[in-house]
This record gives C-alpha cells, structure tokens and sequence, in this order.
C-alpha cells in the first residue's frame, strides 16, 4: 500500500505530459495529490507500520510525519496552481505539470526509502525533476538559476553518493556483511569501522547538506528560489528541503549508534549555528523579497540540523518544525508569488503597500513572516520555543544564546523588508487586469495559514501522538 | 599484465590529460575513453552474467551515451579552438597533482580489507573525484563543468568497486539512470544557454549575486 504513494504522483505525472491541452492540464495537479493525500491518510489512520519489498520501502511513525509535511504542502500548492497557470497562458505548461507530480513521486520515495542507495537515486532524481521546473519563465535570470542549482546540488549529491559507499565500506571493512539498507546498519553500528564511518558521515552531511541548503553550501538557494514561480519555491523551500533533512537525520541515527555521536552532535550543532547566522546577515537590507525566503528557509534548515544536534528533548521540536516550516514555508511563498504577479517586481524599491494594493496576499504575506519568524500565536512558535527550551535543559548555553541572537537578528532583517513591502501607500497601484486577489489563488494560502495559526493553538491529538511516536523512536542521545 | 592496478593508473593519467586538455572535444573524448576503462574494471572483481551486464551499461553511459549527449550539445556551436581555466592549465595541472599526492597518502591512512584486489582503489577514487573538483570550479565553460562532474561521478564509481558484491544491481542502474538523465538536462539548459546568451561561457552566469 505504501508504495502507492510513489506510483499515484507518478502515473499522475505521466497523464500530465500525455494530456495535450495546456488549460485542462493543470487540473491534473490537485486531483494526483489529492489521491496521494488520500492515500496517506488512510495510511495514518491505519496506525501500523508498513513494510515492502523486503524491508527495502517503510513507512514508520517518522516517515509518517514528513510524508504528512510534504503530502499536505503540495496538496494546497497544487490547488494553487491550477489559478496561477491561469494567469500564465503564454507560457506552456506541460513540462511544469509533469515535473510537479513527478517530485511528489520522488520525495515520497526519499521518506520512505530504507535503502541508502535507493534513497540517494531518489534525491538525486528530486534534483533533476525540479530543475525544468525553476525555468519555467525561460528566461536568462531562470536559466542561470537553474545552471547553478543542477550543479551545486548534483556536485553535493555526488559526494553523498560517495559517503554511502564509505558507509557500506566500514561494514566490509568490519568482516560484516556489507549493506546499505538502514535497518541492518543500525543493527550492526557498534561493530563499523570507526575512521570510514567518521569520513561517511562528513561526506554524506556535505552532499546532502549541499542540498538541503545548509551554509556554506546554500549558495545556489537564493538564486534558484528567487527565480522560480510562487509554488515552486514554496515546494522546494517546504518539501523537497524536509525529505532531504530526513536522510541527513538517518545518517545521523547510524552515527549516533556507532559510536561517533559526540562528533556528530558537534559538527551538526555547528552547522546548524552557521546557516541561522549566515542567513541573519544575508537578510538584513535584502531588496529582493524572494531571495530573502530562501534565506529565510537556510535559517530553518538550520534550525532543524541544531535540533537534532542537541538530540534528547529537541527532537520532538524538530519533528514538529518540520511540519510548521512546510506550511509556514507555502504561505509566505505562494503570496510573495501573488505580489510579485500584482507588481511585476520582487524588489522592495518598487513594492510598497502591498496590503492596500493587494489586501489578501498582502495581509497573508505580513501574517507568514510572523508566523515564519516563531511568533506566537502560530505553530513554528511552539516547535522552536521546543527546542530552545530543549538546549537550555541540554546545558548548551552558548548554543543557546547564538540561537536567539540569530532569531532576533533574522526577524529585524526580515521584518524591515516585509513591513517596507506591506504597509504605506501602495507604489504603484496594481493594475486590475495583470492579477487581483481570487479565490484560487488566495484560498489554498488562507488553508495553509489557518493551519499554521490552528497547530499553533491546538495540536490534534492524532498528530500529537504521531510526533511523539517518531521522536520516541528517534531517541539517540 | 595488464591488472587492476594498470588499468586504475591508467585512469588516473587520463585526470591529467582531461585537465591540460585545451580543445573542448578532446577533453569529452578523454572523458569517454576513462569511461570505458572503468566500465571495464568490474571485470577484474567478479564473474558471472550481472557483472558483464553492468560492464557493458557503464561503458554504454559513460563511454558513449553521455559524451555524445555533450557533442551534441556543442555541435552547432562556434566555440574557439581553446578555453582558458582560471588561473590557467598550469595551474589546474599543478593542482591535479596536489590532489593525486594528498589522496595517496591520504588513501593509505584509511584501514583496507585484507585482500582487496588493489590497493590503488581508495587513492584513485579520491584523486579521480578531486580532478573533477577541479574542473568544475575552474572552468568557465558550462560543457567542462559537466565534464567535471562526469569525473567525479567516474572517481565515485572507482570507489563502488569495492562494493561490487554488495551495491544491488537496481541501485547500480538507478545511479545510472541518474546520471544520464543529469547530463540530458544539463545538455539542454546548455542549448537554451547558448540561444539566450554568449556561447557556453559560465561568466555569462552572473546577474544573480548579493
């Protein structure tokens, strides 16, 4: 049955290319994931852990948790979709529509992948499927975006191709049988060989690091984000970062048990620490607004790495996270997308007073950044405030206070552009006829917002007990 | 005789010659030529029907298939008879030879199965993967970048070898697969690079910066 949810985007996907009209095609969006929400749902209600193909596809309670991400992510930007390539004529969107399905097939098979090697043929195939995607405007500024995007991330995934070899290798090495699938790795960590392992694990977290956007290696993410359409972004930036964190954390889960765990929490402490700073100094004066998300979304993928870094406690705040980063992520994305459309400019010179010119998108995009900067009352609040709490009682206090002072940092940078774009008089009054506020457009991000705003308040128990399955069964520390 | 080890020399020689390489379609046919001499390696390790198999798909991909995907690429284009790396070929070259020495040694400090059926695997693997590093940020030219990472992806494979029993066959043609369709796309955002912009030149690549 799990495996459905890897077969359903991809058939899905291939309809899309099949199907020759550019106006019906986009429909074919919100019906293939909606299928696979479905699908998951009926999954999560069942409670069990399912296995396939001889242990090879799993879908566990931490599975769960980033299927639940992502699938619920790309639901509401695939609801989007159909009111955005509306307003997109011009441009055909076969290929769009393909590779949209298509990277719901892969990250779902990132999720649920225990194979180390299969897992990396579907990161890697996450790349290569984005990529036509960020072109979609064909333009020069695309062009290079999706250039540096298609290397950087193919140069880190090589690498991290490289350490999964090394990793089979420590068991070789160790007379044990040699493996890439997880579960016998785990079994056999105590038994790897200490150096291989230890060379593993850094190349493993530079390459999917590369891909995840964690600094230094984010550089190709304000490039390819600011670039890309509204949803694109809001997939990549809330999606495809998730499954690529979740096989950073499997790699951290086999480090843990062999052995290497002090090293391992220090140099992810460390990462995570340098991404939340990089991205607070990136983001204070940022005209473009969009560059500024992706760092916005470096910041988070640091938050993440830190999380489980600290280990113990913070780990159910970073499960957490990774739901409310997604969602948090859709909304500021899909009404950056909106703004830009109404304006035709994603600079903070030519954009003010978005919430008089535009009052939904305008209104929802001052909302995400509060939500996105861990304000109470919405959901990112609760997970970070997790976490910090988590580093206080892990006695890391240094770690602590970079924290904060990045957080700080981070929500002056990004208030001042936000605020400059949102509120005063309008610049330019948007032009009626280029996109107003509509009902496809602005629904599926009032959906992501009242979520963010709802999880925030209220955590369902069913989701609740989800997350503290997962972060039982990830207690490494 | 001509061993593993011959073969895995070979290959690193080939590094040298693809870094000092001034013509462009020398540089992808050298490319195509390591990549036979790996597609062969896996001869050497193991018998039967899955390893000819593989064998012969690597040398298709990495021998064939993907240099031609680059020759294509490139086919209509008026690309100068040379193209200068930053800093020049000396200096690739001299850091090429860096890369060999530091992977020597640094291959030798790793702890090796008894018994492996060379001992070149480690270093060659990392010297072969460095090269490709190398090409990747010096060059300026989008087809040398992905002839880089095809070299880096030939020093990954060098290190799969010692792997060769325990990788699945699926996977193996699932990094395969992964690969061609790499260098498909990349091919093509080269052609639209070279409609919209300057020939090939990555330098053109540089309106998005902070």
């Amino acid at each position: 049955m799990a495996v459905y949810l890897v077969v359903l985007p991809a058939l899905a996907a291939l309809a899309a290319l099949l199907v020759p009209s550019d106006r019906w095609r986009p429909w074919l969006l919100p019906l293939g994931s909606g299928l696979h929400v479905a699908c998951l749902a009926s999954l999560i209600r069942s409670g069990e852990t399912v296995s396939q193909f001889d242990g090879w596809l799993v879908l566990d309670s931490t599975a769960k948790v980033f299927m639940l991400a992502i699938g619920v992510l790309h639901f509401l930007c695939m609801l989007y979709a159909p009111g955005y390539l509306a307003l997109r004529p011009e441009r055909p969107n076969r290929i769009l529509c393909a590779c949209m399905l298509a990277s719901l097939a892969m990250m779902s098979l990132v999720v649920l992948s225990r194979h180390l090697g299969l897992m990396w043929v579907a990161v890697e195939a996450t790349t290569l499927v984005t990529a036509p995607s960020i072109y979609f405007n064909h333009n020069a500024r695309s062009l290079e975006a999706t250039w540096k995007y298609l290397l950087i991330c193919s140069v880190g995934i090589a690498l991290a191709l490289l350490g999964s070899f090394f990793l089979a290798y420590s068991a070789l090495y160790a007379g044990l049988k040699p493996t890439l699938l997880f579960d016998d790795l785990m079994a056999a960590a105590p038994n790897l060989s200490r150096p291989w392992l230890h060379a593993a694990f850094i190349l493993l977290l530079v390459g999917y690091g590369a891909k995840m956007g964690l600094s230094p290696m984010h550089t190709w993410k304000p490039d390819a984000y600011g670039e890309a359409p509204g949803m694109v972004g809001a997939l990549m930036a809330g999606g495809v970062t998730s499954c690529v964190f979740l096989a950073v954390l499997r790699i951290y889960q086999i480090a843990v048990r062999g052995g290497d765990g002090a090293f391992a929490s220090r140099t992810m402490i460390f990462f995570g620490l340098l991404s939340m700073l990089t991205a607070a100094v990136f983001m204070v004066r940022q005209r473009d607004f969009k560059r500024m998300l992706a760092y916005s979304s470096v910041e988070h993928m640091g938050i993440l790495v830190f999380g489980v870094g600290l280990g113990g406690a913070a780990i159910y705040g970073v499960l957490l996270h990774v739901i409310n980063n997604a969602l948090a992520k859709g909304v500021l994305f899909l009404s950056a997308g909106n703004i830009h459309r109404a304006y035709g400019s994603k600079l903070t010179d030519h954009v003010t007073g978005a919430m008089r010119g535009l009052p939904l998108s305008g209104s929802l995009f001052l909302f995400g950044f509060f939500a996105g900067c861990g304000s109470p009352p919405f959901s990112p609040f609760v997970s970070e405030f997790s976490i910090i709490a988590a580093a206080f009682r892990e006695r890391h206090f240094i770690g602590a206070a970079i924290f904060l002072a990045a957080l700080m940092a981070v929500f002056l940078g990004m208030g001042a552009t936000v605020l400059g774009i949102t509120l005063g008089k309008p610049s330019r009054p948007p032009q009626q006829a280029a996109f107003a506020d509509g009902a496809w457009t602005g629904a599926p991000i009032v959906l992501l917002m009242s979520l963010v705003l709802l999880l925030g308040l209220y955590l369902p128990p069913f989701l609740s007990d989800l997350v503290n399955q997962a972060a039982a069964s990830l207690a490494m520390n | 005789m001509f061993t593993l080890t011959t073969l895995l020399e070979l290959v690193l020689l080939l590094n040298f010659f693809v870094l000092g390489a001034s013509r462009l379609r020398t540089a992808v046919n050298l490319v195509a030529v390591q990549g036979m001499l790996l597609g062969a390696a896996p001869l050497w390790l193991e018998h039967g029907p899955r390893v000819v198999l593989l064998s012969l798909g690597t040398m298709a991909v990495k021998g064939i298939l993907i240099p031609r995907l680059l020759l294509y690429a490139m086919r209509d284009q008026t690309i100068g008879p040379e193209f200068r790396p930053a800093g020049g070929f000396i200096a690739s070259l001299l850091l090429g030879a860096v890369g060999t020495g530091a992977s020597l040694w640094f291959g030798g400090t790793l702890p090796l199965h008894n018994g492996e059926h060379s001992q070149l695997i480690v270093p060659a693997s990392l010297a072969t993967t460095f090269a490709g590093f190398v090409m990747l940020f010096t060059r300026v030219k989008t087809i040398s970048q992905s002839l880089g990472y095809l070299v880096l992806e030939n020093g990954v494979f060098i290190f799969g070898l010692l792997l060769i029993e325990a990788v699945p066959a699926m996977v193996e043609i699932g990094v395969l697969l992964d690969l061609i369709v790499a260098v498909f796309v990349m091919g093509i955002i080269i052609q639209h690079i070279n409609r919209e912009l300057d020939p090939l030149e990555v330098q053109h690549l540089s309106s998005l910066k902070e």
